[in-house]
């Protein structure tokens, strides 16, 4: 086990810089460079091109690149073009709410699609079945944004039961029962999506679950169908989910972008949309940086986390 | 190539199907296929599964050997590394007078029309989606073996000579029950005319009713197109049936060769004696209450018992077989045992 | 021998996409405590799911339609559910063919076996363990206290049928069903797992109900046998007269076509020509009627019933009794 998570850290190595380069690259690419996006027509283009030169905008990528490169490697991740506040401590100051966000999410849309794929598998074809995938379909093929958008219009302003937006009450005494309150509609948003794509895929696995022989074992001890399915078949049924939710993570924190958006959540998402705008460069970097760092370790954790609940799968 | 002189204290009858009288078709000298086992940062090859070892075996046109032993003893590889669908680690394969050991795919190509492999499995070795014809039309074309008019009359012979009716070739590998599926399998594996046909456990799947017609269609199909066969199964009764000479494998070794007759009636090896002992005969006065039982589970062909492979499950075994490896003998009626049996 | 378990005219079906399908027809046979019978056929004769009906476990799309299953005083057939999980696993157990599927691949050995003994014996689990390790040392696990915390895929093929069968019989069942126990196991193996089972039989008085295809673990194992062919009983007797003397045409010819090890090599096996027929075309009257040599105009027509030939001896034949047959019974020649 010790070997197979060094050999993966060490594979992960180079993609990760790997990652970091093209990512670079396909910023630079996109038209557009952070001093043209500060529209401002008074500034005289000597200035600007003064600025270029001082951002290192006008230095061959390849020395942008190192540059850049070097400072990760000391631990500087360098400052934001358009607020001049330091990359880390901004992206520092956002993470917290996506994560917390994310999380919640993933956890609500397990919580929902588990059951519902399980009940739905063991009475495969009835109506409680149909009902279920096609509420399952229906998950899956509203877009987020779309469904936020009428949640609010109908929970936040209609009924004026919930907020609309943000996550504390401006000015309000905070405390975690606010959080809690602000966060209903976007985690509901985010849980059902993936919920929806979740049933499906525990659906199909308990399916295939319950075809097995040692399920017909366990009923010939005499066990009753409750435990047949909850100890003997679940355990089973859940290890491929184990895969599909890890999958799930680097979606999820895409995702997260747009609802971040939708209910002014102060995540990474708003700030990775405020900063592709302004063609932040440095930003955008250290963005593409914990992406890529969440996207690599949720890989091995799944990974990891397969072979502690199947005890066929040694990594030796 | 001269066979080696008898040296079996046991006088052995001359029969007429004494194989020196026939050409060699296979020899295997010496082969060993190894499967890696990785382990570690860098995925090193720490140890190897040893699934045939130091194998040698010679194979006479017309007859057919039949190659038996538990699984994972290694019977079904020496059958793929013959093929040329497993890469051996050492030894030499000669087949019809060509040292093929080291063959590339594409000088393997025109040596492949002349040996052949059925499966246990027929259904998955046919593609659900192409009908009969095809599957058996297209060998045919691409190893340019009938002009295109010819195909369909070469098919229909085909399928007749395997015992299918003419109307299979346009249906589909699931139309077909397991004993068909078996049929189209052989005919598949006929079509280019070989001269070897490596049959791995070719009626292990089927029903009892179903095991004996296929069978005697492998025996009739050997005496119509001069057929040499390795028989590859773990059904002894089977390969009594259809072999003219036996070699038994244990843990990646042959431990003994003979006549198939002379096995059954005068095994020289432990091993093929408990083999044929353990047996269930169809013919309830001759259950016992002690059988002879060999003792539990085959060993890891990973890591191979030191000295005979068989001494952790041998009744008879002694001082010497723990250190030392026997050598197979010489003769009609090998054996790889420090202690052979004798009647 | 006091009667243990009576099947009497079982019929069962199958729903399926194309309707009911009838899979089991006419099935009939008493067995003695103590006893062992053997169900012998090939693929699709019946003989698994008549071995399934006895422990109600057919599934949702199977069901009994017709006739009783008797079992120590209760009938089983008019059991509820949770009448018959109380018999599953204390008074009737069942091994399988695969011991590879068999096991739950995610729950340690020990607790597999364990928890049978916690459901139906009102045992502590340190108890329950405690018998578990014993049961697992009388099939000859080695280490068993260290083998209760494996997962079954830690095992051998061989190693994994023992605890299926220290499973079965560890809360001492009256009834063993084994469909199809040592086929998918080495004959070396196969040796083994017989000896051990017949032996577990003689300590504990279990009745066994072997489902298997090969005649030679039939030979073995059996005292009585029935042989079914596509869903019916065509012919039972004591082991002894059906292999002396088969009366019925499907089970000469299968006796013929498997070969003997103390023959010398005839040319070519018998073989039954054509295939089992599939559940959707069972044929008119004698099902084996297209198969078989000896059939006559009235095969084609007319259902025999089981006839008796002798005592115990019962034939589904219109020629049973008659066997002066073109099959000739082989006589063993045995070779030292």
């Amino acid at each position: 086990m010790g070997h197979y998570i060094v050999r993966r850290i060490m594979i992960a190595i180079p993609v990760f810089f790997g990652i970091t380069l093209l990512s670079f690259l396909i910023m630079n690419m996109a038209p557009g460079n952070p001093v043209d996006m500060l529209i401002n027509p008074n500034i005289p283009k000597e200035m600007l091109e003064l600025k270029k030169e001082r951002l290192g905008l006008n230095d061959p990528l390849f020395v942008q690149y190192v540059k850049w490169l070097g400072g990760f490697l000391k631990g500087d991740l360098g400052y934001s073009f358009s607020s001049f506040a330091p990359v880390s401590q901004l992206i520092g100051e956002r993470i917290g709410p996506t994560l917390l966000l994310a999380s919640s999410s993933l956890l609500v849309g397990i919580l929902i699609a588990v059951p519902v794929g399980v009940i739905s598998a063991i009475h495969q074809n009835s109506k409680l079945d149909y009902i279920m995938t096609g509420l399952s379909f229906l998950g899956t093929s509203i877009p987020p944004f779309f469904l936020g958008l009428g949640l609010i219009y109908m929970m936040g302003i209609e009924l004026k039961w919930l907020p609309t937006g943000g996550m504390k009450t401006l000015g309000g005494t905070g405390g975690i029962s606010d959080i809690i309150l602000h966060m209903i509609l976007p985690v509901t948003v985010l849980g059902v999506t993936i919920a929806g794509k979740k049933v499906r895929y525990v659906r199909a696995s308990m399916l295939d679950v319950l075809q097995q022989e040692y399920l017909r074992t366990a009923r010939a001890k005499g066990l009753s169908e409750f435990i047949v399915t909850n100890k003997h078949a679940l355990r089973n049924a859940l290890i491929p989910i184990i895969t599909v939710v890890g999958a799930e993570i680097p979606l999820l924190l895409g995702g997260s972008i747009i609802i971040e958006q939708v209910f002014q959540w102060p995540g990474i998402g708003q700030l990775t949309m405020e900063a592709i705008l302004s063609r932040d460069y440095p930003t955008l970097m250290g963005l593409n940086l914990v992406a890529a760092c969440i996207v690599l370790s949720t890989n091995l954790i799944t990974d990891i986390l397969y072979a502690a609940v199947d005890p066929r799968i040694s990594y030796n | 190539m001269t066979r080696p002189e008898l040296i079996d204290n046991k006088p052995i009858q001359a029969k007429e199907s004494d194989p020196p009288n026939k050409p060699l078709l296979l020899q295997i000298e010496r082969l060993q296929t190894y499967y890696p086992v990785r382990n570690g940062v860098f995925s090193n090859t720490v140890s190897h599964i040893k699934a045939v070892d130091d194998v040698s075996l010679s194979m006479y046109e017309g007859e057919t050997i039949g190659l038996v032993g538990e699984s994972g003893c290694g019977k079904s590889t020496i059958g793929r590394s013959i093929l040329r669908l497993e890469n051996p680690r050492s030894g030499r394969i000669i087949f019809d007078n060509e040292d093929i050991t080291h063959y590339t795919q594409r000088q393997l190509k025109p040596v492949r029309t002349r040996m052949q492999m059925i499966f246990q499995d027929p259904y998955a070795s046919l593609n659900p989606k192409i009908r009969i014809f095809d599957a058996l039309a297209e060998p045919l074309i691409v190893h340019k073996l009938a002009e295109r008019r010819e195909v369909q009359r070469k098919v229909d012979s085909l399928l007749q000579l395997v015992g299918l009716p003419r109307s299979a070739s346009n249906r589909y590998p699931h139309e077909f029950s397991g004993g068909q599926r078996q049929r189209i399998g052989i005919a598949r594996a006929i079509l280019c005319r070989p001269k070897l046909i490596v049959c791995d456990e070719p009626v292990s799947a089927l029903d009892v009713s179903i095991q004996a017609q296929i069978l005697n269609l492998l025996q009739d199909l050997q005496d119509e197109l001069k057929l040499t066969y390795l028989f590859i199964s773990h059904g002894i009764g089977a390969v009594k049936q259809i072999s003219s000479r036996i070699a038994v494998m244990y843990l990646g070794k042959i431990v003994e060769v003979a006549e198939a007759e002379e096995l059954f009636r005068n095994p020289r090896h432990p091993y093929t004696q408990l083999l044929l002992s353990t047996y269930p005969a169809p013919d309830p006065t001759l259950r016992t209450n002690k059988k002879m039982i060999i003792r539990g589970d085959v060993p890891s062909p990973a890591h191979p018992p030191s000295g005979c492979r068989f001494h952790t499950r041998c009744p008879y075994v002694q001082e010497r077989c723990l250190k030392e490896e026997p050598v197979i003998s010489e003769g009609h009626h090998t054996v790889a045992c420090h202690y052979p049996l004798t009647l | 021998m006091e009667l243990l378990l009576e099947v009497d005219h079982l019929q069962i079906a199958f729903q399926t996409d194309q309707g009911e399908l009838i899979s089991v027809d006419e099935v009939s046979f008493e067995l003695g405590s103590g006893e062992t019978i053997a169900i012998v056929g090939e693929s699709g004769c019946g003989k698994s799911v008549t071995s399934l009906s006895i422990m109600g476990l057919l599934g949702t799309s199977g069901s009994v339609i017709q006739g009783e299953i008797r079992f120590n005083g209760s009938i089983l057939t008019d059991c509820t559910e949770n009448q018959l999980r109380r018999l599953r696993g204390s008074e009737i157990s069942m091994i399988f063919q695969e011991p590879m599927t068999s096991l739950n691949p995610v729950i340690p050995i020990g607790e597999q076996i364990a928890e049978t003994v916690r459901l139906h014996q009102n045992k502590s689990r340190k108890e329950a363990k405690a018998i578990a390790v014993d049961m697992l040392r009388k099939v000859g696990i080695p280490r068993p206290e260290a083998i209760i915390k494996e997962y079954p895929h830690a095992l051998s093929g061989g190693m994994r049928q023992r605890v299926m069968i220290a499973m079965a019989l560890i809360c001492k069942p009256k009834l063993l069903i084994a469909d199809e126990p040592t086929t998918a196991l080495d004959v070396t193996i196969q040796a083994q797992i017989l000896e051990l089972m017949k032996q577990l039989q003689q300590e504990s008085g279990a009745a066994i109900l072997l489902v298997t295809h090969d005649l030679g673990v039939v030979a073995e194992m059996a005292d009585q046998v029935i042989v079914m062919y596509a869903g019916q009983v065509v012919e039972t007797a004591d082991v002894f007269t059906l292999f002396r003397a088969p009366q019925h045409p499907y089970t000469q010819g299968l006796m013929k076509s498997i070969p003997r090890l103390d023959q010398h090599k005839k040319e070519q096996l018998f073989a039954i020509p054509g295939a089992v027929p599939s559940l959707k075309e069972i044929p008119s009257g004698c099902r084996f009627h297209p198969r078989c040599p000896l059939a006559v105009g009235r095969c084609e027509e007319e259902q025999p019933e089981l006839i008796s030939a002798a005592d115990g001896h019962r034939v589904r034949c219109w020629m049973a009794g008659n066997t002066e047959q073109i099959f000739v019974n082989h006589t063993v020649e045995v070779t030292v």
